[in-house]
């Protein structure tokens, strides 16, 4: 695995001078990537912040070759310029029969929970050797803060409105990652940027598979989640000590490894609290609700160590 | 080097595929194009043929991935009907946008709903203003043809941008005709290698490809679109007539069928068009002066040669396989009567809806229609500005 004086020295496949808001966690997610990626990479986006904040024409901020097709078929779209890859690198065009790429698509939740869910099962079944990064920060960022299948329960979003009869999104977070391994690919894992020797160690394996990988990356929104800007990575944290974002591997559908257990798993209010989005959840009458949210986690996360086997 | 065989329509676009050995299929089934994706899944497995076919999960997928495929410098291809295009719609913008030079077999079938899966041409006129030059074929073997020459004009210079290469589902696509062949070694020559002046494979020179496009260049972007099409109109026919030097057959932006001395004529795309022929024949035996003009490019649309070919027709009857629900008329119509419109001639015109749904028409209905059109060149009125022909109302 690279060290991080490597790593720093790799950096630069994505420039600064982007336009994510301050804070932004798809900035850090996108350079701790491509600074794993040993290879030229092609960058395929779905739209979405990342997309429309790195790409105004005439401006890039890619120092890659990228390519945003739609919203929903940054899967596809990147499946096609892989199988272009293999095919050309047969018919020995352009010098391409020495040449190695890393293919890597990059969707927000919305773009890939939600819309871009059937292009990304497609590619992901035909067995592509494409890495596919959703950067999940909870709700559709872009569009102004609507709820998405990845949005956790209780969230206030501008579709899911904490109001005076409804207290916020009233379903779970879509579980896409157990989703994905389900389609037993090679890899799938989830990750996140405040533990980035983790993530750049995932990337690197996921690379390295000669197959289709998937990592689910926890991305944090200063705007949506109404948190202070600079405590983006602690947050992240939080998030993993509570165990709202576990982190673990799965390779080929079955072989699941917890990467992290925390010693003391935090409780879940010590997540919620921070970000304004939950506030509601704070008064009297929805505390049952944080209880309804403390079990569900604490439910998956044992659902997770007995598949990792480290509970019976 | 060319042979006679008997093929469908659908047989001779898989054939020319093989031939044409892109880098790149990606395709999904649907009626009536899936055996083209079918045979042509065969010749792969077979070893007839490298192409990397990418067997994706839909038809909007099936673009996307050749719009992936194609960015990268490969040539490719896919080939869909009716809901599948629809299905495509929203990147069958973007591959004409990001300046493809795609191909892609669009085997005409009736858009739902209700479903059907029989031919007209709602799906094709769904695309129609998406940016995509379309070419329409009367037969297999201009199927054939177009599929041939499409490769040559989507990705030459002055062009870059995609061709839908039409044929009409059943009536085409699955009736068998004698067709001729063009040797492999000759399609190869023909046409070439595909070497693009960007891709995103190129390791030296990296691109990003469909960034955002705000108020201050999108619309110019547009406009470099509308000016590819505008030049593609040159390189249609310079490549059509290279094209006669190779096979003999000689193509332009339309046909004229009797029509330098006719007094009143039928326009019409697709199979209907060999209809129209037959129909023709028999009334030019009668001494009736009637004629056709067979639109084969539709996008660009030919409209000052059109308008120099009616010029001197007093009344021409317009055949639309597609409703548009303006209440005026279909798609073609609509085109049609806007390039005449600063015509200095005083063509007098009438719409004629037919075959919806792959409703069929026969010599003796176009026969009909002509009777039409000639009742308004005897009585000087036009009763009916739009005919559904062929429905019981």
């Amino acid at each position: 695995m690279a060290t991080l004086k490597e790593l720093s020295t790799r950096a630069g496949k994505f420039s600064g001078g982007h336009r994510l808001c301050p804070g932004c966690g798809a900035g850090i997610i996108v350079r701790q990537v491509l600074a794993a990626a040993k290879n030229p990479v092609v960058v395929a986006c779905a739209t979405g912040c990342l997309e429309v904040s790195s790409t105004i024409y005439p401006y890039t901020a890619w120092n890659t070759s990228f390519i945003h097709n739609a919203f929903e078929n940054a899967a596809a779209t990147i499946s096609g310029v892989e199988a272009a890859y293999r095919s050309l690198k047969r018919r020995k065009k352009f010098g391409l029969e020495d040449q190695e790429f890393d293919f890597i698509a990059f969707g927000g939740d919305g773009g890939t929970y939600d819309i871009g869910f059937q292009s990304l099962s497609g590619a992901m079944e035909r067995g592509h050797k494409i890495l596919y990064i959703c950067y999940d920060n909870g709700a559709y960022m872009n569009t102004g803060i609507q709820r998405s299948s990845a949005t956790p329960m209780g969230a206030n979003t501008t579709t899911s409105p904490a109001g005076k009869k409804i207290p916020g999104k009233t379903q779970f977070k879509k579980e896409l990652t157990d989703v994905m391994a389900a389609h037993y690919i090679p890899y799938v894992a989830q990750a996140a940027p405040s533990n980035w020797k983790d993530l750049t160690r995932k990337v690197e394996k996921a690379l390295s598979i000669d197959g289709p990988s998937f990592i689910n990356v926890l991305s944090v929104c200063p705007r949506g989640w109404r948190t202070p800007e600079e405590k983006g990575l602690e947050i992240t944290r939080t998030a993993i000590d509570t165990c709202f974002w576990p982190l673990f591997e799965v390779e080929n559908g079955t072989d699941y490894t917890i990467n992290y257990k925390p010693k003391n798993k935090r409780p879940i209010e010590e997540w919620l609290k921070p970000q304004g989005r939950f506030k509601h959840l704070f008064k009297p009458e929805n505390k049952h609700l944080i209880e309804k949210i403390q079990k569900h986690i604490d439910n998956r996360w044992e659902m997770l160590l007995r598949r990792a086997g480290e509970i019976d | 080097m060319t042979k006679r065989i008997a093929l469908t329509g659908n047989e001779a676009m898989a054939l020319v595929m093989k031939q044409i050995n892109p880098d790149v299929v990606a395709a999904y089934p649907i009626t009536p194009q899936t055996e083209i994706v079918q045979i042509f899944s065969q010749f792969v497995a077979d070893g007839e043929i490298d192409t990397e076919f990418v067997t994706v999960e839909s038809e909007h997928s099936a673009m996307s991935a050749v719009i992936g495929a194609s960015a990268a410098g490969a040539r490719a291809m896919t080939a869909t009907s009716a809901n599948g295009l629809a299905l495509m719609w929203e990147v069958v913008y973007i591959a004409a946008s990001c300046r493809l030079p795609i191909v892609m077999a669009v085997v005409n079938r009736a858009l739902s709903g209700p479903i059907n899966i029989h031919c007209d041409h709602s799906d094709a006129m769904g695309m129609r203003d998406s940016g995509w030059i379309q070419l329409f074929g009367e037969n297999a073997q201009e199927a054939y043809d177009n599929a041939l020459m499409a490769v040559r004009i989507a990705e030459h210079k002055d062009v870059m941008l995609p061709v839908a290469v039409n044929m009409d589902g059943f009536i085409i696509s699955h009736a068998v005709e004698n067709i001729e062949i063009v040797a492999n070694e000759d399609v190869r020559d023909f046409v070439g290698e595909y070497n693009p002046e960007r891709y995103l494979l190129d390791v030296q020179n990296p691109i990003t490809v469909g960034p955002v496009d705000l108020q201050d260049f999108y619309f110019e972007h547009k406009r470099q679109q509308v000016e590819a099409m505008k030049k593609a109109k040159n390189v249609i026919q310079k490549i059509a007539d290279e094209f006669v030097n190779l096979t003999g057959r000689k193509y332009s932006f339309f046909e004229e069928y009797y029509l330098d001395d006719a007094e009143i004529a039928l326009v019409a795309m697709g199979s209907a068009a060999g209809t129209a022929k037959a129909a023709i024949d028999e009334l030019r035996e009668q001494g009736i002066k009637v004629g056709l003009l067979k639109l084969r490019v539709f996008r660009p649309f030919p409209a000052e040669e059109i308008v120099r070919a009616l010029s001197h027709i007093k009344v021409v009857g317009v055949m639309d396989r597609a409703e548009s629900f303006n209440t005026m008329g279909g798609p073609l119509f609509s085109d049609m009567r806007s390039a005449m419109y600063d015509g200095e001639a005083n063509v007098r015109m009438i719409n004629i809806i037919y075959g919806l749904g792959g409703r069929d028409i026969t010599v003796t209905d176009i026969k009909n229609i002509i009777q039409k059109v000639k009742d308004v060149n005897n009585t000087g009125k036009i009763e009916n500005l739009v005919i559904h022909y062929g429905v019981r109302e």
